[in-house]
């Protein structure tokens, strides 16, 4: 089963449920894995401290253009549509930065004057917690915008997706990242928080999961804080609130010295075993349907 | 010679815009004869790239010097490898702009000035 995490918006608390979320259901023996998808500011290892001892670094093939053999014809200028080539003055320049890697430059030059060479864009990082979870993070390298090949390099890593339980912590937003980071879960878990600020970014999150068509439900995180603007909204809209963690002074000091949830409060650890119940009960309605 | 300033309304007499990449309009001036004409800069919405679509438009157009406010590093690039002088201001309307290009008072940028929007 794959439970993805998301949020519209950074610093929901996102990472703390999905950190306790894997770490409760590894303690009840089972075999998880959390993939943090969030490479521009990963920080699930903060919290479930794996021991990381695989890397790999993740490339583009982006053109390489031989001076020599180039006729400045503009050919390569004109397929990209990413404007990532430019011919100016009888001289081809390559943007790095803005490359998607299509290939279609190398392909239409007719004097074969492009080569692909590798341009790495970051770096994935795995290895084991000590309760057994199977942890995997991307890291974009800085100054680089190409998020999504790292994101779903991270998500066919090694044996990642094998585990029983799979936990993707997605990027906060609603970009194309977050997109990609969702895609094949089977079912969304939308962190928020009870005010106008986090049902207007609910409201897009969610609107990110229909459309993805994947079943989705909502933990309220820091209830009490606000105004009944999100439970009103997730009844209107028939979305179930999973669950709802009070803001507790305790629980905000212990996540800003690197605890985990479970570490903070162990009587969470059953709450998150029962979410895992709801979610795989809501998903058996939705096959049954 | 011909040179190009930014502009937000394709006015001569107007405030420039400080804007290069994105600007809404180039004023395209020949130094020698004084006339001047606007072109909408077909790199204003660009997604990406605005910058070097923009320098290959200055090019095309037969630009040898470019004033804007600032330069990002891949627009910077092109116009270097264009060929094209790049000069930069704090204020001032292409009318003026070029008064002050051609007593030699503006000031000329061998780096980019400005970060890459995208
Ligand atoms: S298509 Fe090939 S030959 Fe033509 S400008 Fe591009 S690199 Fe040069
Ligand atoms: S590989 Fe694709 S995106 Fe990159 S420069 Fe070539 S055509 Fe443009």
């Amino acid at each position: 089963m794959k439970i993805a995490i998301a949020s519209g918006k950074g610093g929901t608390g996102k990472t703390t449920i999905a950190t306790a979320f894997a770490q409760a259901l590894s303690k009840e023996r089972k075999s998880v894995s959390l993939l943090d998808c969030d490479v521009e500011g990963p920080n699930s290892h903060i919290f479930i401290q794996p021991e990381l001892d695989q890397f790999e670094d993740v490339n583009m093939l982006i053109p390489s253009v031989d001076a020599e053999a180039c006729t400045g014809c503009g050919k390569c200028a004109e397929v990209c549509q990413f404007h990532a080539i430019v011919v100016i003055g009888g001289q081809t320049l390559v943007f790095p930065e803005m490359c998607h890697g299509c290939g279609s430059c190398t392909l239409i030059c007719p004097e074969k004057a492009i080569t692909e060479i590798p341009n790495r864009l970051g770096i994935l990082e795995g290895g084991l917690s000590q309760e057994g979870i199977r942890f995997g993070h991307g890291i974009l390298d800085i100054g680089e915008p190409m998020a999504v090949p790292v994101i779903s390099k991270l998500k066919k890593w090694r044996d990642l997706m094998d585990a029983e339980v799979v936990l993707i912590d997605s990027p906060p937003g609603a970009s194309c990242p977050v997109v990609e980071s969702l895609r094949g879960a089977d079912y969304i878990i939308l962190v928020t928080e009870p005010t106008p600020f986090g049902l207007h970014d609910l409201r897009q999150a969610y609107k990110v999961t229909q459309e993805l068509e994947i079943p989705a439900g909502v933990i309220i995180n820091r209830a009490g804080i606000g105004d009944t603007g999100v439970e009103q909204y997730c009844e209107e809209m028939g979305l179930q609130i999973l669950m709802q963690i009070p803001l507790e002074r305790e629980i905000g000091h212990g996540i800003a010295q690197g605890k985990s949830l479970l570490d903070i409060k162990p009587e969470y650890e059953n709450r998150f075993l029962q979410l895992h119940l709801q979610i795989t009960e809501a998903l058996s309605i939705v096959d049954r349907s | 010679m011909i040179i190009a300033v930014s502009s937000t309304d394709g006015k001569f007499n107007t405030e420039f815009s400080p804007r290069f990449g994105r600007c809404n309009f180039f004023i395209i001036m020949d130094t020698d004869s004084g006339e001047w004409e606007s072109k909408p800069n077909p790199a204003a919405d660009a997604r990406g790239g605005a910058g070097p679509q923009a320098v290959q438009f200055l090019s095309d157009a037969g630009v040898k010097a470019s004033i804007t406010g600032r330069y990002g590093p891949n627009a910077f690039t092109t116009l270097k490898t264009a060929g094209i002088r790049a000069y930069i201001a704090d204020a001032g309307t292409p009318e003026e702009l070029l008064d002050r290009f051609k007593a030699g008072t503006l000031e000329e940028v061998n780096a980019a000035t400005g970060r890459e929007m995208h």
